[in-house]
């Protein structure tokens, strides 16, 4: 995983609520058994809107997406993840992600940012009123930058070091090896398997 | 204090605890489809890694899979690749594996329970987000991405951010013709599709101790759309009864000592959820969905409503795009709405009990002109006992399709979609925009409901077609 630490970008406004993983990366595009190459499908159907944020010339390049409450919700596939960062965007700031989302957005280093709804509503005025205004996500200080807008937020300690250092989950399990061994020895007889018995 | 079901699932399953650190969790069964898992694997393989418990994995196919033609090759090249990758993986990792033509082959929350894999007061994790589904036995069961997939793979664990305890209680008795889909339908337009989120809910009240089995795999199925981390009933004499003889259910005195444990899997008298949310089942009717998200939804006798009279900004803007996407007016009843396509399956119901209740409203009745009515069980078993029941007979009799198992319409990624601007009444779970195929509109029913709409063409409950049914011949 790529560490974040902290990130400066344009931001694309994206005032909607409850977008789902269907619109983040249709279904279609779950066919690929890569990581990458997943930036075309990203918001497909409503790219094909002229007038789609994410077709202005403005927003070209842009990195930080701020989303309304609820980014995320739906389907578990991390390809929504993928979709987002394949297109160039490092950071979400939304009030509420859905929990599957905002664990895989943090497995891959995509750092989602949970803010109050208020400070969501300032920071679309800001971009949508100048698309060149910068916004600031701190990881080291947990905050959020923007011209009249500092906002702390909240992200627990063990998932902050993950993300600052880039560090892979799976190395960090396989150091307790030992445990998991202890666990499994102890597991009762009665407990499924799935090979034939 | 006393402990909840899911916070005593939990607590058996901790590896290991510590300051700081989320709990590393013990995964007791993984299940396995093709489009959450090639990366996974191309992970192991890129760092050496094995699969830490083939015996505790297993992998269908069922997202990809055509439901006509299943003998000859799949259309679709890269629908295909993806099929034919999870085939290369599961031989090069030593994973079970049922492809399509299997006779165990079908949705994979369907062939877990049904092949008595899911058992109360185990963890149970796939790459797809329905793995609530699971939870209607008393197992604690999360849907994953595909980092956690490739983890659960090498180390049989994931560590766990904490959740929060939801109980929705549902007393009383569900009038007839109201379902369990009807119920959680309800649940999700009452508490909101992040009302869950962060939460593992707990269904509890004489309403779903009287559900079967089937249908109380609906409800925790559909825990995912109020954004629930998961969704859980403890376990009782209804469980048992269906695991018992199942390929992989205990046997002797490992039954016995199952069932002693999973007697213990209730919360406790003392012990306290961070939220609850009464329900009366009673006052219960069919319900639909008129939105693009599946807390938009209504009674069946309401109207489509007036995206002024939501309150807050945020749901009057998403009414008014819903409506907008789905080429509804506001006040309009919600019978007057016309339908192209009707689906009954997916894992949200597509097991026998589901079938069984579509075929008994269409038969001896016929499905009206202009509409076409997909019937796709949830796997070939589903599949078998319909037949042994002559039920596939009833639905093409009605003039239905009676496909081969899989996702098939609940999602865009078969050849079975809505075109563009085509409506549909559907079984599934997800009434996003394009979830059925580009611009299709779909309304999220129950069988029951769903086959109703199929005879009169458009939205309606089997109290609304008594008079049409043509009496067998004798």
């Amino acid at each position: 995983m790529e560490a974040f630490t902290t990130h400066t970008g344009r931001a694309v406004p994206l005032r909607r609520g409850n977008v789902d993983t269907d619109q983040i990366i249709p279904a279609h595009w779950l066919k690929k058994v890569t990581r990458n190459g997943f930036e075309d499908g990203l918001f497909e159907a409503w790219r094909k809107d002229p007038q789609f944020v994410l077709n202005q010339p403005e927003r070209q390049g842009a990195t930080v997406l701020v989303a309304g409450p609820d980014f995320g919700t739906g389907s578990s596939r991390e390809h929504a993840v993928w979709a987002l960062q394949n297109y160039g965007f490092a950071t979400v700031l939304s009030s509420r992600f859905a929990d599957i989302f905002r664990g895989n957005s943090l497995k891959n280093g995509l750092l989602t940012v949970v803010l109050p709804q208020d400070v969501i509503e300032a920071l679309w005025k800001l971009t949508e009123a100048d698309p060149t205004a910068e916004i600031t996500v701190d990881l080291v200080a947990r905050e959020v930058r923007a011209e009249g807008v500092t906002a702390s937020f909240e992200l627990d300690d063990n998932a902050r070091w993950r993300l600052l250092e880039g560090l892979d989950d799976i190395s960090l399990t396989l150091r307790h090896e030992e445990e998991i061994a202890a666990y499994e020895a102890e597991r009762p007889s009665y407990k499924p398997r799935t090979v034939e018995v | 204090m006393g402990r909840t079901l899911a916070e005593k699932v939990w607590d058996d399953h901790v590896v290991r605890r510590a300051e700081g650190e989320p709990d590393l969790l013990y995964i007791d069964l993984h299940l396995l489809h093709e489009v959450t898992s090639p990366q996974a694997f191309d992970g192991l393989r890129l760092s050496g890694r094995t699969v830490r418990r083939t015996d505790l994995t297993i992998a269908t196919e069922d997202h990809n899979t055509p439901t006509l033609d299943i003998d000859k090759p799949i259309a679709d090249p890269v629908s295909r690749t993806q099929l034919e990758t999870l085939r290369k993986n599961c031989a090069e990792f030593g994973v079970r594996l049922h492809p399509l033509g299997d006779v165990e082959q079908g949705v994979v929350h369907v062939v877990g329970p049904q092949l008595g894999l899911t058992q109360p007061g185990t963890t149970v994790v796939c790459g797809d987000s329905h793995t609530s589904t699971h939870g209607a036995f008393g197992a604690l069961a999360f849907g994953i991405g595909t980092s956690q997939v490739e983890h659960v793979l090498a180390t049989q664990t994931l560590p766990m951010a904490p959740f929060r305890t939801m109980a929705v209680t549902v007393d009383g008795e569900l009038p007839d013709g109201v379902s369990a889909k009807d119920l959680i339908l309800a649940v999700i337009a009452r508490i909101g599709t992040g009302g869950g989120q962060g939460h593992v809910i707990e269904y509890r009240g004489s309403a779903v101790e009287k559900l079967s089995m089937e249908a109380r795999m609906t409800v925790c199925n559909m825990s995912i759309e109020a954004g629930a981390r998961a969704g859980m009933i403890a376990p009782d004499e209804t469980t048992f009864a269906y695991l018992k003889d199942r390929p992989h259910a205990p046997e002797g005195a490992d039954w016995d000592a199952a069932v002693a444990y999973w007697r213990t899997l209730r919360t406790d008298e003392d012990a306290v959820f961070d939220r609850e949310v009464r329900i009366d089942a009673s006052e219960l009717s069919p319900f639909v969905t008129w939105g693009t998200n599946p807390g938009q939804g209504a009674p069946l006798g309401a109207s489509v409503p007036d995206p002024a009279s939501f309150d807050d900004a945020g749901e009057r803007l998403a009414a008014e795009k819903a409506l907008e996407y789905m080429g509804l007016t506001a006040g309009t009843p919600l019978r007057e709405v016309a339908v192209d396509t009707v689906f009954v399956g997916s894992c949200t119901n597509g097991r026998i009990e589901d079938l069984r209740n579509a075929a008994a409203v269409v038969e001896g009745r016929q499905v009206a002109d202009g509409v076409r009515m997909l019937v796709v069980p949830g796997s070939v078993r589903v599949a078998l006992q319909a037949v042994e029941e002559g039920l596939d007979k009833v639905f093409t009799a009605a003039g239905a399709e009676w496909r081969h198992a899989g996702c098939s319409m609940c999602l865009g990624m078969n050849p079975d979609q809505l075109a563009p601007g085509e409506r549909s009444a559907s079984t599934s779970n997800r009434n996003f925009e394009g979830r059925q195929g580009k611009g299709g509109r779909t309304h999220l029913v129950s069988p029951q409901v769903a086959a109703a709409t199929a005879v009169l063409g458009h939205l309606a409950s089997p109290a609304d077609l008594s008079d049409v049914r043509t009496p067998v011949e004798a």
